[in-house]
């Protein structure tokens, strides 16, 4: 054996030695990868990151920010094919119950239980679309539901006035009204896609009497009430909406309203703090109201972002112990005071609008996304009763899909290439197969 | 003996000889089979699965089911229609662009390199940066230039991406591709013999018919060239159809089918399916269009 293996199986020797020693030195630590969406809140949750690490020894959290279509496919694949590369998932509403269904994720009902942790204090219609048997599958980091914004001084120029429940004809009526050639009366979303054009617009089909699916998963996308929905949405559009509706989807909408280009704007309620904040142009000349209705009481949307733990985790407890801390009452003190009241995540915590310095700084805003969500009803937010909870979306893997084939075809009818009715019909059969695979 | 062995380690240095470079070639081959056949032949076999990534439990071999929903659903054939349409369009329109500004940048001027790489730019810029600037910059209804003096002329601003996908995909691919074809005309021009014009313009032959009769004959081959490269990079535009128009209004070519079947639908399945049925058909126009392809640079070599 010459002198240069020997040097070689030397080196190789004290390597092996020294990750061997490294990792009985660790051996006590846990790191936590976390995966999540790029949103304010999610990266506040970061820069506090710190503060759990310290009141935790051993336990160390490693985030990883994606977009949110990143996200979504990152940790779909990683959990359906348990590959086990995250220990905390942020998922939203759409996907908690599937996938507390298919076992993926973990059952947190016992580990909320609690005093000090209050899992009663969570908003009662978040916590039930989290929910699957009374299992509770993952917690809200924060939610939204959709309300009716508008621009007070355009709407008072032309005497209308708005009540705080309005119904879509009064809507329809003050858009028109308010219309002219340099603003539009009110923006809605356009772009073709199942979390784009299809979140508003389910929640006009229930409330206007219409559904994706009856009990028995058979399709009722060309049942006249859905015909009647989606002709009011497109004349709405027509007669008082903004001009290019397929380019519009939030933050066109949401610009165009900061700009006073639209007087109006129906959309998730978390755009009511953009409209609040400081460099907003529109702050405190906006008026807010819940979304319109026509047959149902309410007709708000129900979104949140949500904190999950895998089921085939190796850290679970460790997991456990973070998504705990970051959905306590504990964390929104945390984030009012170091990093500011109006940052604190709004939608997940009753407690949250009772706390003096977060109901001073979202004044605005605070009370009417209360009201909302407390209101909505997400087991059936339509006149009909649905084999699903959830309101904007049908909580079935396929609707993906659907709801985006179905969206360029409402797209097309909207553009007047073909009616609504010829839209539907082809929406229905693609809807349709989708129904025939839940039965 | 002695010289039938010499023989003998001739041939065998013969042998040698040639299977040495082959050899050495292996690698190389091996390396090239496994990089262009593996993915393609994991792509028949995915085909051949049902397998939904949000059903993992009910991945299972499916046959040709695969291939019964490609031709079952009637996607395929208007996904085609709006390929062939769109490349058409855009190539004619670009060219004739293109044919337009060569013409304009073939004479002498002051700043002639500053305006030519002026023209060159959009080519340029990266297809998702372009179809963002002519969505916000262009078309848009409240900020775009396009509307901003639309509405100064008097008529009311067009909603593009909604009134108008196809017309405005065929706008933002011409804006991209027109510079390239540009950039062959332009060499083609160049390439002329400034004898044959002076003794045009000394018969007394107006500027319209030098470049009818003598130009454009000339630069037929650069024209055929110029199509078919724009044609094959054409066909894979994607970018204008997701940002702008999701495929609606006909604008769903095949490129952004597929991605819809499998980042939308996730399908992996059916959008190997289409996968396979895609190369399967592009083999096909390929193997017509590379024989004219040859033809051009063949002729273009012998002249």
């Amino acid at each position: 054996m010459n002198n240069k293996v020997k040097a070689l199986i030397a080196i190789v020797v004290v390597a092996i030695a020294g990750v061997v020693v490294v990792q009985q030195q660790s051996g006590g630590d846990v790191t936590l990868t976390l995966a999540t969406v790029n949103n304010g809140q999610m990266k506040d949750m970061e820069s506090l990151k710190s503060e759990f690490e310290a009141d935790n020894p051993g336990i160390k959290v490693n985030f990883q920010v994606m977009e949110e279509g990143d996200l979504r496919s990152a940790v779909t694949s990683d959990v359906a094919n348990k590959a086990g590369q995250y220990d905390i998932v942020t998922i939203g509403a759409y996907e908690v119950p599937q996938w507390g269904a298919n076992g993926w994720l973990t059952d947190l009902t016992s580990d909320l239980a609690d005093d000090a942790y209050d899992v009663g204090d969570i908003l009662p219609p978040v916590k039930d679309a989290l929910s699957v048997d009374g299992m509770q599958y993952a917690v809200p980091f924060y939610g939204e539901s959709s309300i009716l914004m508008y621009n007070k001084e355009i709407l008072d120029a032309k005497g209308v006035k708005l009540s705080n429940n309005p119904t879509w004809n009064e809507v329809a009526a003050a858009a028109k009204k308010v219309n002219s050639a340099n603003t539009a009366g009110i923006c809605l979303r356009g772009k073709p896609g199942w979390g784009d054009l299809f979140a508003p617009l389910t929640t006009v089909v229930q409330t206007f009497g219409g559904t994706w699916y009856d009990m028995n998963w058979d399709a009722k996308v060309n049942a006249p009430e859905f015909v009647q929905a989606v002709t009011f949405y497109k004349d709405l559009l027509a007669s008082a909406g903004q001009k290019d509706p397929v380019s519009y989807s939030f933050n066109e909408c949401l610009t165009a309203l900061k700009t006073g280009k639209v007087a109006m704007w129906y959309d998730a309620s978390v755009a009511a703090s953009m409209l609040e904040a400081d460099d907003s142009p529109v702050k405190g000349k906006m008026g807010y109201a819940h979304a319109p209705v026509a047959k149902t009481k309410e007709a708000g949307w129900l979104w949140s972002w949500n904190l999950a733990v895998p089921a085939n985790t190796q850290n679970k407890e460790a997991a456990v112990k973070f998504i705990k801390w970051a959905t306590s009452k504990e964390y929104h003190n945390l984030v009012g005071t170091k990093l500011g009241w109006s940052l604190v995540p709004p939608g997940a915590r009753t407690s949250t609008y009772s706390i003096p310095e977060y109901k001073e700084a979202a004044a605005a805003y605070a009370p009417i996304t209360l009201e909302v969500m407390s209101a909505v009803n997400p087991k059936q937010p339509g006149v009909n009763p649905q084999p699903w909870v959830g309101i904007q979306y049908v909580a079935i893997p396929e609707f993906q899909d659907v709801g985006n084939q179905v969206a360029q075809l409402v797209a097309d009818a909207i553009a007047g290439r073909i009616t609504v009715k010829e839209a539907l019909d082809k929406g229905q059969v693609i809807a349709q197969a989708a129904g025939d695979a839940q039965k | 003996m002695a010289s039938g062995t010499k023989i003998e380690q001739q041939a065998k240095s013969a042998t040698k000889e040639k299977f040495l470079p082959r050899k050495l070639i292996a690698p190389a081959l091996i390396f090239s089979i496994a990089l262009t056949q593996v993915p393609f032949l994991v792509t028949i076999y995915f085909s051949l699965m049902e397998w939904n990534l949000l059903k993992p439990q009910e991945k299972a071999f499916a046959g040709i089911d695969n291939y019964i929903y490609v031709f079952k659903t009637g996607d395929l054939l208007p996904a085609i229609i709006a390929t062939v349409g769109l490349t058409a369009f855009s190539v004619v329109c670009s060219l004739l662009v293109g044919l337009f500004f060569a013409v304009l940048l073939d004479r002498k001027f002051r700043g002639q390199s500053i305006a030519r790489t002026l023209i060159i730019t959009p080519f340029l810029i990266m297809p998702a940066a372009s179809a963002l600037i002519w969505k916000f910059s262009m078309f848009d209804t409240n900020i775009g230039i396009i509307n901003f003096v639309v509405q100064k002329l008097g008529f009311s601003a067009i909603g593009w991406s909604t009134q108008y996908p196809y017309i405005s995909v065929i706008i933002l691919l011409t804006w991209q591709y027109a510079p390239f074809m540009m950039l062959i005309l332009l060499s083609g021009l160049q390439s002329q013999s400034r004898e044959v014009l002076e003794a045009a313009s000394v018969d007394r032959a107006g500027v319209l018919r030098t470049f009818a009769f003598i130009t454009l004959p000339h630069l037929r081959q650069y024209i055929e060239i110029a199509i078919l490269l724009g044609t094959i990079m054409l066909l894979q535009a994607f970018d204008p159809i997701a940002i702008m128009t999701k495929g609606t209004g006909g604008t769903k070519t095949l490129a952004y089918l597929l991605y819809e079947r499998a980042f939308v639908g996730m399908n992996v399945g059916q959008a190997a399916a289409y996968g396979v049925v895609t190369v399967i058909l592009t083999i096909i126009v390929a193997t017509i269009s590379l024989r004219s392809l040859f033809k051009v640079f063949i002729s273009g070599v012998s002249k």
